[in-house]
């Protein structure tokens, strides 16, 4: 796990980029690309029914 | 990032389940789509004269219409797309049956593609979001494949991000397929790029019994998008499939900068191959592509190639595929009376979808039967 100064930024899951709110990056029919907490890329699965985003830092990652 | 959490924390937990969401649609290019081409002015009795030669031909004669036909109808004003949809709706309905085929996909080895293909988030040679990850493993396939039968289908394709199948993937597949028809009933088919003959050969011995592989553009057009393997390629891939008894499944995508004339050149093309599958996709422009910075069709122009596509392909399943909720939005219900027989369900290779239960929401409410594998629901 990272330390708390980096899991206190937060990324743009769309970009990586460092903000939660990073414009243009709104696409409501993509998964979660980068962690919010560290901005690494995620390993991604889509299934027809849902997906799995896994950081390799943070491990799997939820949105609901 | 409030509503963001983790569980299973564990790295390399691989009993994670996958995480089920629900999609809200907003409306993110209104008003930013694919300008169109000027199309001449047509009075309204040259315009019914069009459709009604058309209507013969494909509800008295039973023939396919030509390019040129099919040129004349292109041309037809905005006002007539209502008039295209509802001769392909009944076109579809003589041809086809009332049913519609429902279809899961999965990408089961995501990322990492030598290929260049403009529009793919997933080539190696295009910085885009999508991580390169290896094949899944069998449970997370039969997993999948489970939820697509959850939702209703009767199909399953096992979807690879190759130029073509090494031996390795080609005894993975092989495993595969017959162990999801066995736990899940499916039927199973493939995409896993170009093809030599032996290969063909032993995937249609092998059980698979529909194989994917996209022309997506007309032989014109599809240099100015792909530059590492040629459209001839991929058309001997196709004809490989047929030789070998599968059914051939031969998409196209819409929206990358070809012209109307390219669209009727590819369906020509297209009857020539004369595959059993049509998926149709809309360009849904993937950051870092070539592509990326391109706008969507316009819902309306999208209805009018739909219908088009029947009107060419009267017998083929023509399958809602990638792009459509960002492209026809509320006007999906609408591709499935303008000549769409099928639809993938739930989520796509690489991007979301709408939920299953909203699919299937719109076709009981047009009272379209969904396809099973032996019968209808």
């Amino acid at each position: 796990m990272t330390g708390e100064s980096t899991a206190k930024v937060a990324f743009c899951t769309g970009c990586g980029s460092m903000s939660a709110s990073c414009p243009g990056c709104g696409r409501t029919l993509d998964p979660p690309r980068f962690c919010p907490t560290c901005g690494r890329r995620l390993t991604v699965a889509v299934t027809p029914g849902g997906y799995r985003a896994r950081c390799r830092e943070h491990g799997d990652l939820a949105l609901d | 990032m409030s509503r963001a959490n983790y569980r299973n924390g564990m790295p390399g937990d691989t009993t994670a389940t996958p995480i089920r969401t629900t999609v809200t649609l907003s409306a993110p290019n209104r008003g930013r789509t694919r300008p169109e081409p000027e199309r001449p002015a047509i009075e309204s009795g040259d315009a019914r004269r069009r459709l009604r030669a058309a209507e013969m031909a494909l509800l008295d004669e039973h023939r396919l219409l030509t390019g040129e036909e099919l040129a004349g109808l292109a041309e037809l004003p905005d006002q007539w797309v209502t008039s295209l949809a509802a001769l392909a709706h009944q076109v579809r309905l003589d041809w086809c049956g009332p049913e519609v085929e429902v279809e899961g996909i999965l990408s089961a080895k995501t990322g990492g593609c030598p290929e260049d293909c403009h529009f793919c988030s997933q080539s190696s040679r295009f910085d885009t979001p999508v991580k390169a990850t290896p094949f899944l493993d069998a449970d997370e396939v039969l997993q999948a494949a489970e939820e697509t039968r959850a939702a209703g289908a009767s199909e399953f394709c096992i979807v690879l991000a190759v130029r073509g199948p090494d031996e390795r993937t080609m005894q993975r597949i092989l495993e595969l397929v017959p162990m999801v028809q066995e736990k899940t009933g499916l039927n199973v088919a493939v995409s896993a790029g170009l093809l030599t003959d032996d290969q063909a050969r032993r995937f249609a011995a092998g059980g698979v019994h529909r194989y994917n592989h996209n022309l997506e553009t007309s032989r014109s057009f599809f240099p100015n998008v792909v530059t590492t393997h040629t459209w001839e390629e991929r058309q001997d891939t196709c004809r490989l499939v047929r030789d070998h008894g599968m059914e051939l499944c031969c998409g196209a995508l819409i929206g990358m900068g070809e012209s109307d004339e390219q669209r009727i050149e590819l369906l020509v093309q297209l009857q020539e191959l004369d595959p059993t599958e049509v998926p149709l996709n809309f360009l849904n422009p993937r950051p870092g592509t070539p592509l990326g910075d391109g706008q969507p069709v316009a819902a309306w122009e999208a209805i009018r190639w739909i219908a088009l596509f029947r009107l060419g392909l009267p017998g083929v399943i023509l399958r809602y595929a990638g792009g459509r909720e960002v492209t026809l939005r509320e006007l999906q219900s609408m591709g499935m009376t303008s000549g769409i027989n099928a639809l993938i369900v739930g989520n796509y290779l690489t991007t979301l979808g709408r939920s299953a239960d909203e699919d299937l929401q719109m076709l009981s409410d047009l009272r379209m039967p969904v396809g099973a594998i032996t019968g209808v629901l």
